[in-house]
């Protein structure tokens, strides 16, 4: 039988099930059906061989179900049926050089060999160009090639390559489970240091059975959403400076500032670094500095409410917005998209409310979701989910629990295995850690949103015009070092 | 004399009605601003610095900058004395006017396509559809100002207007405004056409296409926009000034004071909205060659 968990929980390796390669795609393919998301697929070393492992997240039951095979050098691919796992195929090809029989565009996820020249998928025809944009681009952002398809100004095919972030962070978390890895996660995306640590912390914590006290839970919430905050209303102002509408992009920018300060008073870091720690928080704050935070929110979204209804109703504007880049709820299902990407197809689905963990499963926070999965879309999801965590930021910090915000951890339980889900600002994280018989991490599988949604960014491109390609890069805002690890 | 006055004094301030626009855009949202001659600084900074030429191009892409910038001074000249000089220029100027905005437009287009780039080639796509479109639009427009005015000259034309003739056809003049300023903001790649300050390649039309340039040819690059934007807001401010009469040295006086207005005016659109998507910028376009083609309309009424 499969074995089952909760979100943050553990379980020894030996209780799950290994399944024949036949009977592994037939779980998969079965639990997509029903309706489950497979959030990590990877491929661990065991002393018996190479195992790969699968966890499928079923939000009507709030279950994560993990069951492996033992690949054996070749498997026949899922892509075929099951869409959401062609880049997992791909990556664990690549890293763990198992091959997927049948997978339609089997190409290295991060670093393509020297010479194997798989290239780029062409459409053919007189009047087909090719534009070539990155990896070096004009603005600061990070590096990323894309490669347009294109019919005069309408793009038929987009295809991302990514990689040129990739620096190990898997292969850094795996060792002694000490504070450094914590620091390394902090890092997977800087701009989710929160989400990422927490997702960690969490999983760590359930190989511990560590209790997080109370008042931590709290304050990791409050840095999550204040995070969610800072880059959703960053991207709004980003979005207003793709289309040239100057006063909400001078707005958000500065307003992002004022929230990015809001986690400094929480933790001195602007980021939140070094907040999140194994066992609850780094560092605590008194009722002054609560209040004082609590004060300067309010300011935060009055201003904030401002600019984004001068963006979200000035006409030129929604003509930008509205029927562009365009993803289905059904292409969103199929290939799996998450977060507010995924919110903004109507896909009813956020890792806070299926799978709560922490401050969460006291305190629900109601889902942003809207059904037309435009650029628009994606712009009020994300207004809506800055109000809703502006208010859930403001409850928790009127009615701060009592005693510490550091639990002692004891050692990692030996060959066991922990799944944590949380939901970043991008979408769901997921952290699989499975020990070895030291309670080492042998193996740390790290599933960035960005992983699941830059495959939805490439369809959302189809048949739209090559200049609004910024646009709706902006509006999905998916990270390169999280998808590079 | 005084056409020299304002052909000279347009060739240097130029640069400054850029500097009016951002600090426009500036104010409205809550800033200081670049100095206002900051244009002057970026182009003696251009000047000073070694070029870089793509390997790809030809000396086609060498000369084209420095030719382009000869054409539209060429514009300016013919323009800028139009309004005090009555005897400036020839009949049908206005037609050799728009060739030579075409020609300038041509050396651009042709050094972008020499490049071999991806980007700029959809540039001078963009660049040709705005202007086959943005064309008709003047033309028609000149040719309101020909039957209000009777006369085939710039110089002639400007000249034959007065209050008289703005009362009778003031709203075909009007129209005829409302449609050099589309064509305005269409030409010098303002919002919501273009959007200058973007570096989204992708989006770009007019900056795209010099993106291979560097140095001294970008400041002759640079340059050549802001005279053209000179010209063209010229064209707008000339044909206001003819409803206040009075004397040369009247019109020099106020035409600095129009000229800062069409600045704050492209400010202002550029401030309070945001910018079409491509497909919808024809339209636009199109709107304004339809004001002008209602000009003339009641430009035809008028003299009757």
């Amino acid at each position: 039988m499969t074995a089952v968990t909760a979100n943050c929980g553990s379980l020894p390796v030996r209780d799950v099930p290994v399944y024949s390669r036949e009977g592994f795609a037939q779980e998969v393919l079965g639990a997509v059906a029903e309706g489950a998301r497979v959030s990590a697929f990877f491929a661990c070393p065991m002393p018996d061989g190479k195992r790969l492992f699968a966890v499928l997240a079923h939000p009507s039951r709030g279950q994560l179900a993990l069951f492996s095979t033992i690949p054996d050098g070749a498997m026949p691919s899922l892509t075929p049926e099951c869409p959401s796992v062609h880049l997992f195929e791909r990556e664990v090809r690549e890293r763990d050089g198992v091959e997927f029989q049948g997978h339609p565009w089997m190409k290295a996820v991060r670093r393509e060999p020297e010479g194997a020249g798989t290239g780029f998928f062409r459409v053919e025809g007189p009047e087909v160009h090719q534009v070539a944009v990155g990896p070096v681009h004009a603005g600061i952002i990070e590096p990323g090639h894309f490669r347009f398809q294109c019919h005069g100004e309408t793009v038929f095919h987009l295809e991302i390559a990514l990689g040129y972030q990739h620096r190990g962070v898997e292969n850094a978390l795996e060792g002694p489970p000490d504070l450094k890895k914590v620091a390394v996660t902090e890092t997977i995306a800087g701009d989710a240091t929160a989400g990422h640590a927490t997702c960690f912390c969490s999983a760590l914590e359930a190989l511990c059975e560590t209790d997080v006290p109370a008042r931590a839970q709290v304050l990791r919430g409050v840095a999550l959403e204040l995070e969610r905050m800072a880059n959703h209303i960053g991207d709004l102002g980003a979005l207003a400076g793709d289309i040239g509408f100057l006063p909400t992009m001078s707005f958000c920018g500065r307003i992002r500032g004022d929230v990015l300060n809001i986690t400094a008073q929480l933790c001195g870091n602007r980021f939140g670094r070094g907040l999140i720690r194994p066992g609850g928080t780094g560092m605590d704050i008194d009722t002054d500095t609560a209040l004082e935070m609590a004060r300067r929110l309010r300011a935060a979204l009055r201003d904030a409410g401002e600019a984004a209804s001068l963006l979200l109703e000035t006409p030129s504007v929604l003509s930008r917005f509205e029927g562009i880049g365009t993803v289905s709820r059904e292409m969103a299902g199929r290939i799996g998209l998450v977060g507010p990407a995924a919110r903004a197809s109507g896909l009813e689905m956020d890792a806070r409310h299926d799978f709560p963990s922490g401050i969460y499963r006291m305190s629900h926070i109601p889902m942003s979701v809207w059904d037309s999965g435009d650029v628009f879309s994606r712009a009020i999801v994300r207004w809506m989910e800055v109000q809703r965590s502006a208010a859930f930021i403001l409850e928790q910090l009127s009615g701060l629990p009592g005693g510490g915000v550091q639990a002692r951890s004891g050692p990692a339980m030996c060959d066991s295995i922990s799944v944590s889900l949380t939901e970043t600002w991008r979408g769901e994280a997921c952290h699989v850690l499975i020990t070895d018989s030291r309670g080492f991490i042998r193996r740390a599988s790290v599933v960035d949103p960005s992983f699941h949604n830059w495959f939805g960014l490439a369809c959302a491109l189809r048949g739209q015009q090559v200049s609004d390609f910024p646009l709706c890069n902006k509006s999905f805002n998916l990270s390169y070092c999280g998808h590079d690890l | 004399m005084p056409g020299l006055i304002l052909f000279l004094s347009g060739l240097l301030l130029a640069p400054l009605l850029l500097g009016v626009t951002v600090r426009t855009k500036a104010a409205f949202a809550g800033r200081r601003g670049a100095p206002l001659f900051q244009q002057y600084h970026d182009l003696v900074k251009l000047l000073r610095r070694g070029q870089v030429m793509s390997g790809t191009t030809t000396f086609l892409f060498r000369v084209a900058p420095s030719l382009a910038l000869v054409v539209t001074v060429s514009a300016a000249a013919l323009v800028a004395p139009s309004i005090v000089s009555p005897g400036w220029g020839f009949p049908g100027d206005f037609v050799f006017l728009l060739c030579l905005l075409g020609l300038a437009r041509f050396f651009t287009v042709s050094s972008a396509l020499d490049t071999g780039s991806s980007f700029e080639g959809m540039g001078a796509s963009r660049e040709v559809l705005y202007s086959a479109l943005s064309e008709p639009a003047l033309l028609i427009g000149f040719g309101v100002l020909v039957r209000v005015s009777g006369e085939m000259s710039l110089g002639g034309m400007y000249g034959g207007l007065g209050s008289g003739e703005w009362l009778s056809a003031g709203t075909a003049l009007c129209l005829v405004a409302v449609s050099f300023f589309i064509v305005l903001l269409a030409e010098n790649s303002r919002i919501p056409f273009d959007d200058p300050n973007t570096h989204l390649e992708l989006t770009m039309v007019h900056e795209v296409m010099v993106l291979d340039n560097s140095g001294p040819d970008f400041a002759l690059i640079t340059y050549g926009a802001a005279l053209k934007l000179w010209v063209f807001a010229s064209l707008i401010v000339n044909l206001f000034l003819t409803a206040l009469g009075g004397s040369s040295f009247q019109y020099i006086a106020w035409f600095p004071a129009g000229m800062l207005l069409v600045g704050v005016l492209v400010g202002t659109v550029e401030s309070v909205m945001a910018r079409l998507s491509l497909l919808k910028t024809p339209h636009l376009l199109a709107g304004a060659g339809a004001i002008s083609v209602l000009a003339f309309i009641l430009s035809t009424r008028f003299l009757q």
